[in-house]
C-alpha cells in the first residue's frame, strides 16, 4: 500500500481541538468537517490540502478528545497519510478505523520541510523524501491493521469478513 | 500481574498476559454520548448487523449540548433516541435524567470493579477509580463493539504512582493530578496504564479518585486505575445489585516505572496556557486577572467539589467584571447541591448556575470565550481554542483555587485567600 503527496509540517502535541474545534462537532457531513480541518492552527490548511498532502508532525499528534471527527476532517480535506514522531492512542486507532494511514517515524520532523515530495510504502514502513533524497523507516504496522487500511477502514473490513461487501 | 493486566487477561479468557500482547477482549459495558454516538450509529448501520450484541450493556447519554442548543444538536439527540428505541436499549439518559456521561456511568451503577469498559469519550478512563479497566475509543470502533461485543487491545505497560501522606488544607486530588501531568508530560504515559496505590489513595473519596483517573488521559494514558478497596465496595454496593469480580494488583506485579509522591508537600497547582503539562504552583502565577471562572465538568463537577468551592463563596461576592459559571456534573449532584444550600450560596455570590452539561469545557455552549479573555477553570483541557477563541487563555486548577480567584478577580492561592478576611 503506497501513498505520495506534498509534505505539510506541524509541531508537537497537535490536539483534536486544533484539528476540529468543538463547535463544529454537530455536523455529520465529512465535507463540512473538512472545511474546518486544522482551523485552530492554520486557517489556510483546507485549501492547501485539497491537492493531496502528507502531514508531517512531531510528538503526540492527535492528543485530546476521542472525536473521530478529527481524522475524518483531515481525510476528507485531502490528507493521504500522517507521519509523526508519535501519536496519541485514540487518534491513532480512529485514523486506522476510518481508513486514514498513519505511520510512526522517529526523526521525521527533522528530516522534512514544508513542500517536500514524500513517498510512503506502508507495508515496509518506508518513507522516501524525494526532494531531499532521504529514506527513513518508521514502525511497521501489524498485518491485521494494514488489512483494515487496505479494506478502506474498519467498517468495510468487517463487512468483508462478514461477507456483506456487496450489500447496499 | 497488576490490576490492568489481570482485567485484560480475564476479559480475553487467558490465564496470563504481559505488556505488548494483543488480546481480543469481551466488553462489559459500552458508553456513547451525543457527540460520538450518532457517528457510531451510522457506522453500525453500515456494518449491517441487525441488532446490537447486548442491549443491556450499552449506555447512551445526552450531555455535551443539552438541552439542545441548536437545531443540529436537536437532530443528534433524536438520532440517539431513535436508536435506543429501535434497539430497545434501556439505558438512555435523556435531558433531565442524567448529566455528564462519566458521572452518570458511576452514579447509576454501570461501573463495577474488574470490568472492561469502553466509552466513545476520552475521559472514559475516569472509571478506573472503581477498579475497572476503562478506556476511550472512537465512534467507528464503538460501532464494531455494538456489533460484536469485542475489541482488540494491546496490553499496556503500567506506571505505578505510590501516594503517601495527607493533603494540606485546600490542596486536592486535582492539584495532585496536575502536578503529576507536569512531571510525566502530555505524552509521557501514551499507551500506558497509570495505577495509583498507597495509603493516601486509601484515604481518598471515590470523587477524588475519579478526578485522579479522569485526567490520566491528559498524559496520554490508556487508563488510570486503582485497585478496589472497602471504600470502593461500599460505593458500588450502594449503586448496584449486580455482582462483580474483585481484582487487584499482586504484591509482586511488574511495572514499567514506579513513582513516589508525598502529598503532604504538595502546593496548589495550576496548568497554564496552552498545554495541560505547563504546570506551575499557583503562587507562581498569582495576580493574573481573570474574566471568567468555571466550576464543573467530569473532572470537578461533583458534590464535594461544589461544597469546597462554596466555602470560598459563602457570604462573599465575586469580583465585579468576573463571570463565574457553575455547572453540577449530574442531576443527582444538582439536587444535592440544592438541598445542601450550595446553589443559594453560588447565586448570592453572583455565580451563574447552569443545569448539568459538559457546556463550556469542550467549547460547546454555556460560556465560551472571545479573543484575549482569560478563564480559570476546574475542567481538564486548556488547548488554544478549547473553550472558544484560540486567542483566549485557559488556566486549569482546583475548585478551591477557581472559587477563590473568582472572588479576588485574579488568580490567588486559596489558602492565603481564606486567611485574609474580606
Amino acid at each position: 500500500m503506497k501513498v505520495s503527496g506534498t509534505a505539510t509540517v506541524f509541531g508537537d502535541n497537535v490536539n483534536t481541538d486544533a484539528i476540529i474545534p468543538g463547535k463544529y462537532l454537530t455536523s455529520l457531513d465529512p465535507l463540512e468537517l473538512a472545511k474546518h480541518a486544522m482551523e485552530g492552527l492554520d486557517k489556510d490548511f483546507a485549501k492547501r490540502a485539497e491537492k493531496g498532502v502528507i502531514v508531517i508532525a512531531g510528538r503526540n499528534f492527535g492528543c485530546g478528545s476521542s472525536r473521530e471527527q478529527a481524522p475524518i476532517a483531515l481525510k476528507y480535506a485531502g490528507v493521504k497519510c500522517i507521519i509523526a514522531e508519535s501519536f496519541a492512542r485514540i487518534f491513532y486507532r480512529n485514523a486506522i478505523n476510518i481508513g486514514l494511514p498513519v505511520l510512526e517515524c522517529q526523526g521525521i520532523s527533522r528530516k522534512v520541510e514544508e513542500g517536500d515530495m514524500i513517498d510512503v510504502d506502508l507495508e515496509k514502513g518506508k518513507v522516501i523524501n524525494m526532494s531531499k533524497n532521504q529514506i527513513l523507516f518508521g514502525t511497521k504496522l501489524p498485518s491485521f491493521i494494514l488489512q483494515i487500511l487496505k479494506d478502506g477502514g474498519l467498517i468495510k473490513h468487517l463487512r468483508k469478513r462478514m461477507g456483506r461487501e456487496n450489500d447496499v | 500481574m497488576n490490576i490492568a493486566e489481570k482485567i485484560l487477561a480475564a476479559a480475553s479468557d487467558r490465564d496470563f498476559v504481559k505488556p505488548g500482547d494483543i488480546v481480543e477482549a469481551k466488553i462489559d459495558m459500552a458508553m456513547v454520548n451525543e457527540i460520538t454516538g450518532p457517528l457510531a450509529i451510522q457506522a453500525f448501520k453500515d456494518i449491517g448487523a441487525p441488532k446490537v450484541w447486548d442491549r443491556e450493556k450499552i449506555v447512551m447519554v445526552l450531555d455535551h449540548q443539552v438541552p439542545a442548543d441548536s437545531v443540529k444538536s436537536a437532530e443528534l439527540h433524536r438520532i440517539m433516541r431513535d436508536f435506543a428505541k429501535e434497539q430497545e436499549i434501556p439505558f438512555l439518559y435523556d435531558v433531565g435524567f442524567g448529566g455528564i456521561c462519566h458521572q452518570v456511568m458511576v452514579e447509576k451503577g454501570h461501573v463495577r470493579p474488574g470490568e472492561l469498559i469502553v466509552g466513545a469519550d476520552s475521559h472514559t478512563c475516569t472509571y478506573g477509580a472503581l477498579g475497572a479497566f476503562a478506556t476511550g475509543i472512537g465512534s467507528t470502533e464503538m460501532a464494531a463493539v455494538f456489533a460484536t461485543g469485542k475489541i482488540w487491545l494491546k496490553v499496556p505497560s503500567t506506571i505505578k504512582v505510590n501516594l503517601t501522606g495527607r493533603f494540606k488544607k485546600f490542596v486536592t486530588p486535582k492539584d495532585l493530578i496536575l502536578y503529576l501531568i507536569g512531571k510525566i508530560g502530555a505524552d509521557g504515559a501514551t499507551y500506558k496504564a497509570v495505577e495509583f496505590t498507597g495509603p493516601a489513595v486509601t484515604l481518598m473519596s471515590i470523587g477524588g479518585r475519579m478526578t485522579l483517573c479522569n485526567m490520566t488521559v491528559e498524559m496520554g494514558a490508556k487508563t488510570g486505575i486503582i485497585s478496589p478497596d472497602e471504600t470502593t465496595f461500599a460505593y458500588v454496593e450502594s449503586r448496584t445489585n449486580k455482582s462483580f469480580m474483585v481484582i487487584g494488583s499482586d504484591s509482586d506485579a511488574d511495572y514499567e516505572r514506579k513513582m513516589e509522591v508525598k502529598i503532604d508537600e504538595l502546593e496548589p497547582q495550576i496548568a497554564c496556557p496552552h498545554s495541560v503539562d505547563n504546570v506551575k504552583s499557583v503562587k507562581e502565577v498569582e495576580g493574573r486577572e481573570v474574566d471568567q471562572a468555571f466550576i464543573g465538568s467530569c473532572t470537578n463537577g461533583r458534590i464535594e467539589d461544589l461544597e469546597l468551592a462554596a466555602q470560598f463563596l459563602k457570604g462573599r461576592r465575586i469580583r465585579k467584571g468576573v463571570r463565574l459559571i457553575v455547572i453540577p456534573a449530574s442531576q443527582e449532584v444538582y439536587l444535592q447541591a440544592l438541598q445542601w444550600g450550595l446553589l443559594e450560596t453560588f447565586i448570592q455570590a453572583g455565580a451563574y448556575v447552569c443545569s448539568p452539561t459538559c457546556g463550556p469545557c469542550f467549547g460547546g455552549h454555556m460560556g465560551l470565550l472571545t479573543d484575549g479573555e482569560v478563564c480559570i477553570s476546574t475542567s481538564n483541557r486548556n488547548f488554544a481554542g478549547r473553550m472558544g477563541s484560540p486567542k483566549a487563555e485557559i488556566y486549569l486548577a482546583s475548585p478551591a483555587t477557581v472559587a477563590a480567584s473568582a472572588v479576588a478577580g485574579k488568580i490567588v492561592d486559596p489558602r492565603d485567600f481564606l486567611e485574609a478576611k474580606p
